[in-house]
């Protein structure tokens, strides 16, 4: 672990205790001041850092929602209002929060939980059940979990039920409380709400929203889905109990508003313990936004997608380069981290194939021109490359058919190659029909930066026929 | 070259080892510490690490994971087949087995959640905790929701958590229908040449010196390297002919420093060990034991493929290359092959626009039992009755997986078959029966290839024999 500088005891030297620095000035109450914050506090570069980051990275993963929600502030309004009236004033709802992955529907939906129960009376009253379509598969396991999360448990006990109706206006009549009337307000918040809808006969969606509709007591039903045709999977007596009450979170950004967003995701918080040090970081971030080259990168992941989650791999890339030596994020790295993003996945691969694979990759691809995009077996591909042979003086690569079909094997287990749909099972091997997976341009630039290729095999692949 | 890796949150004595124990994997170690960061904070979600066979992803990260002493699960998919292996597995290696018995028989994902999140309770993470899931690919094949759900696996259970997918085939591959949390894509790239022989040079005999074990390597990836760059590959092969390589050493003909005798030793050796036990025809053991044979005694190392010449009964070989011919040459041909006054086969502009390949290289095509039966009785030279022996013969062919049943078992009338065998197969048993085959393809019959024809004695795949006599 970093050890924090230690700095000889002057009178006119700032002392390190425990990692806080007090100044001298101060040092005659030492007792009392060390206790409270100073006002000018200076942490060392090393702990410094490691706030950053800690924070930083806290908020790209999520786990940090932001203080005032940006962009969405009008949803953000509206949502809050609906879970009030449920929370406060008893009244059933159901809404759907609809938009594309990464575009912060979770962030949203968390952020107006948070401002809903700064109010004494809905902390005291609301629950809360959350489900996800991923974990929660079918309805029974649903139910289950919705038993657990209400801590009714105990209540159902070994009690048989007949339907899942039954179960449910059960659970709902034991959250009746003492003298009160009217059972408590429930919040049912499902997540990935599109794979409920293809549980069998949609049962749970029927149910919660026949209650949100029936008043038999106060719930409110979430969900949050990334599919835009989402009420197109519901089943007719299901849409008919749903609200059609939707949010949309369809990001209408515009460059600009994406370079705050960029800003503010970096940017420290005022409370940050070391003040100069989040005022130079802020200001270096500020930099890092107005530089030409920075902002070029920028705009073309702008152009590609606009969703926070990509914004926060690339922010996360550049942000893993920060260190001590180098305290702040500069241009070169954004450059570097937004390189890293749009990489070609296959173009990589390509690089790693021996010689032998990519003289049959070449050959595929002449293949693929001779005969516009039919598909070929090894055979052919064999063929092929012998007429490339034939032209050249030495046969170094004049291998074996057992050798040239283990490394067409090798091209089939990358999935560079893919069987075409058929009768598989009955052919044989070599005559297996398959077609390339690779594109004519992504094989030339592969050649391009392939190591030692021989001169030759460059020169064959450029060739346009044979 | 191997620079220091160094990182605020770690111990620099154990950094060093592991820099040791990951030789040319400078980078992607340096950029995995700095993402994983330090111990106590966040690292993104989920990660996917793609790259070659043998690049080193698993190695570097269990080397990384060991020697910093993370909490973490390393699960194979090829291993947990099953959703209960899976997480077992995890929570065993994560919290013991304590844990790992509180999940039920069939254990869905939800109870994995659910167990998760009352562990954490009892021990909340204090370090990032990661599950490594090697051969990734695998998990497309599994459940449906098993992946999405292990990408957003950190904000499930809501814990300091990091899932790791290795594996060797693009992320494209891998996303589903409605989209998932996008992980991190990170690439190993391959070793180079000189990386190679660098990683392989490290196993360098006790009794002989380093050079002389690195000039060992240079030759082996001289043969091999164009072939094959896989370093699992290579090193078994090195370990396998090693001892060949010695031998004129051990035998006091050469000296350490005689390059070229040893190369000249070497070289047909480790090219016939690419026939062999490159292509796994013959077994690491039969290897060995060749190499310790004189060479006179040795003679041809039959590998896999030459049992498959089994001994055939002599009508039950005609009826192969029956089946061949049947197979190859198209049915109109027929009559010029087998009949005794046949015309020209005139080959209209139509038929020669449209034959752009061989049938060598479209494959074989099925023939009805009726065409076989034909071919046979002209090509056979004694009179054969049509017995009952002769059909099981076809039956035991198709078993031998010689010709392949391609009609339904229940269409009894005109069952239909392809020939599975390969021109060098049929040459060899054709020869032993004194048939010349190639006279009879039709691929080989067109003049303006007549030059193929030589090209095919040249081969000695047919040898010159005399004229089939007719009946």
């Amino acid at each position: 672990m970093l050890q924090p500088i230690r700095v000889r005891d002057e009178p006119n030297q700032e002392v390190v205790i425990a990692g806080q620095v007090v100044f001298p000035r101060m040092r005659k109450n030492r007792s009392i001041m060390s206790k409270r914050k100073a006002k000018y506090a200076h942490l060392p570069i090393g702990e410094s850092i490691t706030q950053v980051q800690s924070m930083l990275r806290e908020r790209l993963c999520n786990q940090r929602l932001p203080d005032k929600p940006e962009g969405t502030e009008a949803q953000h309004k509206h949502l809050l209002e609906l879970l009030r009236r449920t929370a406060i004033h008893g009244e059933s709802n159901s809404v759907l929060i609809v938009g594309p992955r990464g575009a912060g529907k979770t962030m949203l939906l968390k952020c107006v939980l948070r401002d809903l129960l700064e109010d004494k009376e809905a902390q005291k009253s609301l629950l809360q059940v959350h489900l996800n379509g991923l974990l929660q598969t079918d309805d029974r396991i649903a139910l289950k979990e919705i038993t657990r999360q209400l801590h009714l448990e105990n209540v159902v006990g070994d009690k048989v039920f007949g339907s899942f109706a039954e179960n449910l206006a059960f659970l709902l009549e034991a959250l009746k409380k003492g003298d009160r009337s009217s059972s408590r307000p429930v919040l049912f918040i499902l997540d990935e709400f599109d794979l409920f809808a293809h549980h069998k006969n949609q049962t749970l969606l029927y149910n919660l929203l026949d209650v949100s509709q029936s008043a038999q007591a106060p719930i409110a039903v979430v969900g949050i889905t990334c599919r835009l045709d989402v009420l197109e999977l519901l089943e007719k007596r299901v849409k008919s109990r749903f609200s059609h009450r939707q949010i949309h979170l369809l990001s209408s950004l515009t460059f600009t508003q994406y370079l705050q967003r960029v800003q503010s995701q970096l940017s420290l918080p005022q409370d940050f313990p070391d003040v100069k040090f989040a005022q130079d970081w802020n200001d270096s971030i500020k930099t890092l936004c107005e530089d030409k080259s920075a902002e070029e990168a920028l705009r073309r992941h702008f152009n590609s997608s606009k969703d926070f989650r990509s914004l926060h791999i690339l922010l996360m890339l550049c942000l893993s380069r920060v260190t001590v030596a180098k305290p702040v994020i500069k241009p070169a790295d954004l450059l570097e981290a937004s390189r890293l993003c749009f990489v070609d996945a296959k173009a990589n691969m390509l690089h790693g194939l021996s010689i032998l694979e990519l003289c049959l990759i070449i050959a595929m691809k002449h293949l693929n021109d001779v005969y516009e995009g039919e598909p070929f077996n090894l055979q052919m591909v064999h063929n092929e490359f012998k007429k490339f042979l034939q032209r050249k003086s030495n046969s170094m690569y004049n291998f074996e058919q057992p050798v040239i079909m283990k490394a067409f094997e090798h091209l089939q287990q990358l999935e560079l190659i893919r069987p075409v749909d058929g009768s598989a099972a009955k052919t044989q091997k070599e005559y297996q029909l398959m077609r390339l997976m690779l594109d004519h341009s992504q094989i030339m630039e592969a050649l391009q930066k392939y190591p030692l290729c021989p001169t030759d095999v460059k020169q064959w692949a450029m060739s346009a026929f044979g | 070259m191997t620079s220091v890796l160094q990182h605020p949150g770690y111990d620099e004595e154990k950094l060093r080892r592991v820099t040791e124990q990951t030789p040319c994997r400078e980078a992607q170690t340096g950029l995995l510490l700095s993402l994983m960061g330090q111990p106590q904070q966040y690292s993104y979600p989920s990660i996917f690490v793609y790259g070659h066979r043998a690049s080193g992803k698993s190695h570097v990260m269990q080397v990384l994971l060991k020697e910093l002493e993370l909490p973490h699960a390393t699960i194979s998919c090829v291993e947990c087949v099953s959703n209960a292996l899976l997480f077992e597995k995890m929570l065993l290696s994560l919290f013991g087995c304590e844990a790992a018995s509180l999940l039920p028989r069939t254990p869905s994902l939800s109870d994995f959640v659910r167990v998760y999140r009352h562990q954490c309770v009892d021990s909340p993470a204090t370090q990032t905790r990661y599950i490594v899931m090697e051969k990734a690919e695998l998990l497309r094949d599994a459940d449906v929701n098993l992946l999405p759900a292990l990408l957003r696996l950190q904000e499930l259970v809501d814990d300091n958590l990091t899932v790791i997918l290795l594996s060797e085939i693009t992320w494209d591959k891998f996303r589903p229908n409605t989209g998932c949390y996008e992980p991190l894509v990170l690439h190993f790239p391959d070793y180079s040449k000189g990386d190679l022989q660098q990683i392989l040079s490290r196993d360098s005999h006790p009794s002989y010196s380093a050079d002389f074990y690195s000039s060992y390597i240079n030759i082996l990836l001289g043969v091999f390297y164009s072939v094959c760059r896989d370093l699992r590959e290579l090193h078994h092969l090195a370990a396998l002919n090693f001892s060949k390589f010695c031998e004129p050493l051990a035998e006091g003909k050469v000296k350490e420093s005689d390059t070229h005798k040893l190369w000249r030793n070497i070289e047909p050796h480790l090219k016939k060990a690419m026939q062999t036990v490159y292509l796994r025809e013959v077994s690491s053991l039969q290897w060995e034991q060749m190499q310790q044979m004189e060479e006179k005694e040795a003679g041809a190392l039959k590998g896999l493929s030459a049992h498959t010449h089994v001994e055939l009964p002599y009508y039950s070989k005609f009826l192969l290359i029956a089946a061949y011919l049947a197979s190859y040459n198209p049915a109109r041909t027929d009559k010029r092959f087998f009949l005794k006054h046949h015309g020209k086969i005139k080959k209209t502009n139509f038929l020669k626009k449209n034959e752009k390949t061989s049938n060598h290289l479209l494959g074989p095509k099925p023939f009805p039992l009726d065409r076989l039966l034909a071919v046979f009785y002209s090509v056979v030279d004694s009179r054969v009755a049509p017995s009952a022996s002769i059909f099981s013969q076809i039956s035991s062919l198709v078993t031998l997986q010689l010709l392949t049943q391609v009609s339904h078992d229940d269409q009894l009338d005109a069952p239909k078959y392809k020939c599975a065998v390969s021109l060098d197969f049929i040459s060899a048993i054709s020869r032993t029966v004194n048939f010349d085959i190639v006279k009879y393809l039709y691929d080989f019959l067109d003049p303006d290839t007549a030059a193929s024809q030589e090209e095919w004695v040249n081969r000695g795949y047919v040898s010159r024999v005399r004229d089939h006599p007719s009946r």
